[in-house]
């Protein structure tokens, strides 16, 4: 036990964050959305250990309501449509028009209009681990944003550079599913960052399985087979990063997926998923109380 | 004749071509040029780098005024001077290698004045304490030290240093000028700061490896808190818990707050939490007849309720949430196991089974807050260090805290502001640098002026120990940092790939300078012939 609280205070940090973005629009990216989503459901399903407040979820369009979804109120990841990852209890905070360029760099670097709600703010300290994921459409050194804009690498790494100045972050695990998605983490110079990539420049990401009931591609294959990896993932498991990197070979992914640990300054062998995938409370049990005197006579209530 | 004037004219023509042309590409050079430059530049007001520069390398000093004034048959004999004198001791506080921290304790001696002896002619130290606050001045930061007799019988047996709940300390006269420095010294550890807290303060600077877990505990200092305290009830069915938290809340929990609210804006609410279950299934241990909740599983416990947890949506202070947990009657009475298998704290159990449910539970609010005002002082790092067996330390009681804990929290919340103030401030600088195209607005500019002129006044301030106002400059500095930091303009520009710029500009400039280019080159050319053929004229 000794051992085990000793690791706590090894990684650094007390709490955890996330940031999830799906860039696209049209009921033909629904796949983005599917993605998504399940990240979010994730992280809820593990009893809830990282709770809404703490995860920035946007998203570019509404795949749940189109009026092309011939199940209505639903968003499904799987052919068999097992998990319905839109639920009763998804809290989306950035919808819709709102998910462009400037809202996104906003949240992470935290220069937001002050009329802005909590929950749509990245209230994160030098002591949170932050997970980033992002998918899309992108290119060489672009992420496409709705069709209109896009974000390149270089603002991306600027604006991690000043997530890193202003200390938002103890530890940053960025996680891209896009065409090309390794040119997205080239440029990043800030320390403490860990980046995933489902593929490298000139390749494509491709999707995993279309349904023929609802007519589009439900998933993209590498946040799938990331997700199916998570599964046997539980709160107290012990498995690094090491092993994450393996997920999705070409045989199965068809693209190659890349990563980036070299800011990083710990081994990825000692990285737990859990730091960035799940949040475990630090607890002190304290003895001390104060003596109170119970009756104060001749105490005026305010 | 006709061919020559002809000649002549073409020539004139020439010279009015080529004067214009030149001159076409004289304003556009002289012009334009700058012109276009000054339009397209980004505005960047000037900001304060050299002071900026200089707050990161300030050394600080940190004085505190302490008086010691002797009781009658007090006066140790070997004093250097006689009384009155001040004497200045300067100690330092190292921190890392660019940082220096020094202490100065400027102390002065003294005797009592009729009054102060009156107030230390009574029976305990603790109405000596009460007594002497009435005289002194109360000035936040300063210590007073008063030396009694060796036989005095205010200072219980075995006791030498009796720390009181206000700013002074009573100190047993006996062993010299030694022993009393040494004492002294002891004193101003616990009462104003020591080096560790200093250096903890300043841990913004300092690499993570070094800081203990303590450090880590502790809140970052805040303009504001939000307090909540959650009565969590799983089993309606069986009990009614009744607390009367606003009472509590007034009684107990609002001096203590008032009193840090010089650190601080604080808001408490409360809440009632039902059906509110923990994560984990309590053990039952047969020996004790209860149930056993194992430490390591603790983690696990509290997440289920805090995603139930609301927060106010428009505060952006962090929330300090206090939770007390009734367990349902069928895990009832319930422990918290520690490492070594003891149990240590008891949750609220409901002693008797009774026949009637629900079970109506009246919750002693006392020994609540007792624990709640506990975990609150821990949190803001006011624990109890280890102290000299000879210490006394009178208990703050229902005040909460003492007034040198308030003065040990704002001596390490200044120095933690200004080292914020200076680390914002020096990464806004480094970043606007780096990142050229970034919009600088002059709002901007004047909060970062003004964060760099308050935090200097704060550190002044400190050099000359008027806690009070250094504080407050340094709120204001650390304030107007933020404010510069975070503004929401210093997003304006974002970034163009240099093929965008070119792909911007030639369809714009190319046309027209083609045909001044041109016409320069055709004039080039035929300054050379010219020059090759000098005498081609008649």
């Amino acid at each position: 036990f000794q051992d085990q609280a000793e690791q706590f205070f090894r990684s650094g940090h007390t709490n955890n964050w996330a940031v999830l973005v799906c860039t696209s629009r049209f009921w033909f990216n629904y796949r983005h959305v599917a993605n998504t989503l399940s990240v979010y459901r994730k992280w809820l399903k593990w009893c809830c250990l990282i709770f809404h407040s703490h995860i920035v979820l946007m998203l570019a369009d509404d795949m749940a309501c189109n009026p092309r979804n011939p199940k209505p109120a639903t968003v499904f990841s799987h052919k068999n449509m097992e998990l319905n990852v839109y639920g009763d209890d998804v809290e989306v905070d950035y919808r819709s028009y709102e998910v462009t360029v400037e809202n996104f760099l906003r949240v992470l670097t935290g220069r937001i209009p002050p009329s802005t709600p909590r929950s749509k703010r990245l209230l994160s300290d030098d002591r949170s681990n932050i997970l980033i994921y992002m998918t899309g459409h992108g290119g060489n050194g672009f992420l496409k944003f709705q069709d209109s804009e896009e974000i390149t690498n270089v603002e991306l790494a600027d604006a991690f550079e000043q997530m890193w100045q202003k200390r938002r972050y103890n530890e940053l695990l960025f996680i891209i599913d896009t065409c090309q998605g390794a040119s997205m983490y080239e440029r990043f110079y800030s320390p403490n960052i860990m980046a995933l990539a489902s593929s490298q420049v000139g390749e494509d990401s491709l999707s995993h399985q279309p349904d023929l009931g609802i007519g589009v591609h439900l998933m993209d294959r590498y946040t799938f087979y990331v997700l199916e990896f998570l599964e046997e993932i539980h709160p107290a498991s012990q498995t690094n990063m090491n092993d994450l990197f393996q997920v999705c070979p070409k045989s199965l992914c068809v693209s190659t997926p890349g990563h980036r640990t070299d800011l990083f300054q710990r081994d990825p062998q000692n990285v737990l998923i859990t730091d960035f995938f799940g949040s475990v409370r630090k607890v002190e049990i304290t003895t001390e109380t104060i003596s109170l005197d119970g009756d104060l006579a001749g105490f005026e209530s305010k | 004749m006709a061919a020559a004037a002809a000649m002549v004219g073409d020539e004139a023509e020439r010279a009015r071509g080529r004067r214009a042309a030149l001159s076409f590409a004289a304003i556009a050079v002289v012009l334009g040029l700058p012109l276009w430059w000054r339009t397209t530049e980004t505005y960047r007001a000037a900001l304060p780098y050299a002071g900026i520069e200089g707050l990161g390398r300030l050394p600080f000093q940190l004085a505190v005024p302490v008086a010691v004034v002797f009781a009658p048959r007090s006066v140790p004999g070997d004093l250097p001077r006689p009384l009155p004198f001040t004497d200045v001791q300067e100690m330092d506080i190292a921190v890392n290698l660019r940082t220096s921290v020094t202490a100065r304790y400027e102390t002065a001696y003294r005797s009592t004045t009729a009054q102060e002896e009156a107030a230390l002619d009574v029976a305990t130290a603790q109405e000596a304490d009460a007594g002497l606050h009435l005289l002194q001045d109360a000035l936040l930061g300063a210590l007073t030290v008063y030396v009694v007799p060796e036989t005095s019988p205010l200072l219980p047996q075995g006791i030498s240093v009796y720390v009181g709940k206000h700013r002074s300390a009573l100190v047993r006269a006996g062993g010299g000028l030694a022993t009393l420095r040494t004492r002294l010294q002891q004193l101003t550890q616990v009462m104003s700061f020591t080096s560790s807290s200093i250096a903890a303060a300043l841990s913004d600077r300092l690499p993570d490896g070094q800081l203990g877990p303590d450090a880590r505990r502790h809140l970052k200092s805040s303009l504001g808190y939000e307090i909540t305290f959650s009565l969590l009830n799983p089993d309606p069915k069986s009990h009614t818990v009744d607390w009367d938290i606003e009472d509590a809340v007034n009684r107990y929990v609002q001096p203590v707050l008032d009193k840090l609210s010089l650190l601080a804006n604080f808001s408490v609410d409360s809440q009632i939490l039902y059906y509110a279950v923990l994560g984990v299934t309590p053990r039952f241990d047969k020996e004790s007849s209860s149930f056993l909740l194992s430490a390591h599983s603790l983690p696990h416990v509290i997440n289920p309720v805090e995603a139930r947890l609301g927060s106010s949506a428009a505060s952006l202070y962090p929330v300090l949430n206090f939770l007390l947990y009734v367990p349902e009657r069928s895990h009832s009475p319930l422990y918290i196991q520690d490492k070594d298998g003891a149990p240590i704290y008891n949750v609220e159990a409901p002693a008797s089974p009774q026949a009637s449910l629900p079970l109506h539970v009246d919750v002693d609010m006392v020994r609540v807050m007792e624990v709640f005002l506990a975990q609150l002082r821990l949190l803001f790092g006011l624990s109890r260090e280890e102290l000299p067996p000879e210490f006394l330390l009178e208990s703050p009681g229902n005040e909460g805290l003492a007034d040198w804990e308030l003065d040990r929290l704002l001596w390490t919340h200044t120095v933690e502001n200004i080292a914020t103030v200076s680390t914002t401030l020096t990464s806004l600088a480094q970043l606007l640098d780096k990142i050229g195209n970034i919009v600088i607005k002059d709002d901007v500019a004047s909060e970062v002026y003004r964060a760099v002129a308050t935090a200097q006044s704060a550190v002044d301030e400190l050099a000359m120990g008027h806690l009070h106002s250094a504080f407050q400059a340094s709120k204001e500095a650390v304030t107007s940092s933020e404010r510069a930091f975070f503004d929401p303009s210093l997003l304006h520009l974002l970034y163009f790939p240099d093929d965008q710029k070119f792909a911007i500009y030639i369809p714009l400039f190319l046309p027209m300078a083609v045909p001044i280019l041109l016409s320069l080159a055709k004039i080039v050319r035929e300054a050379r012939q010219q020059r090759k053929e000098p005498t081609k004229m008649d």
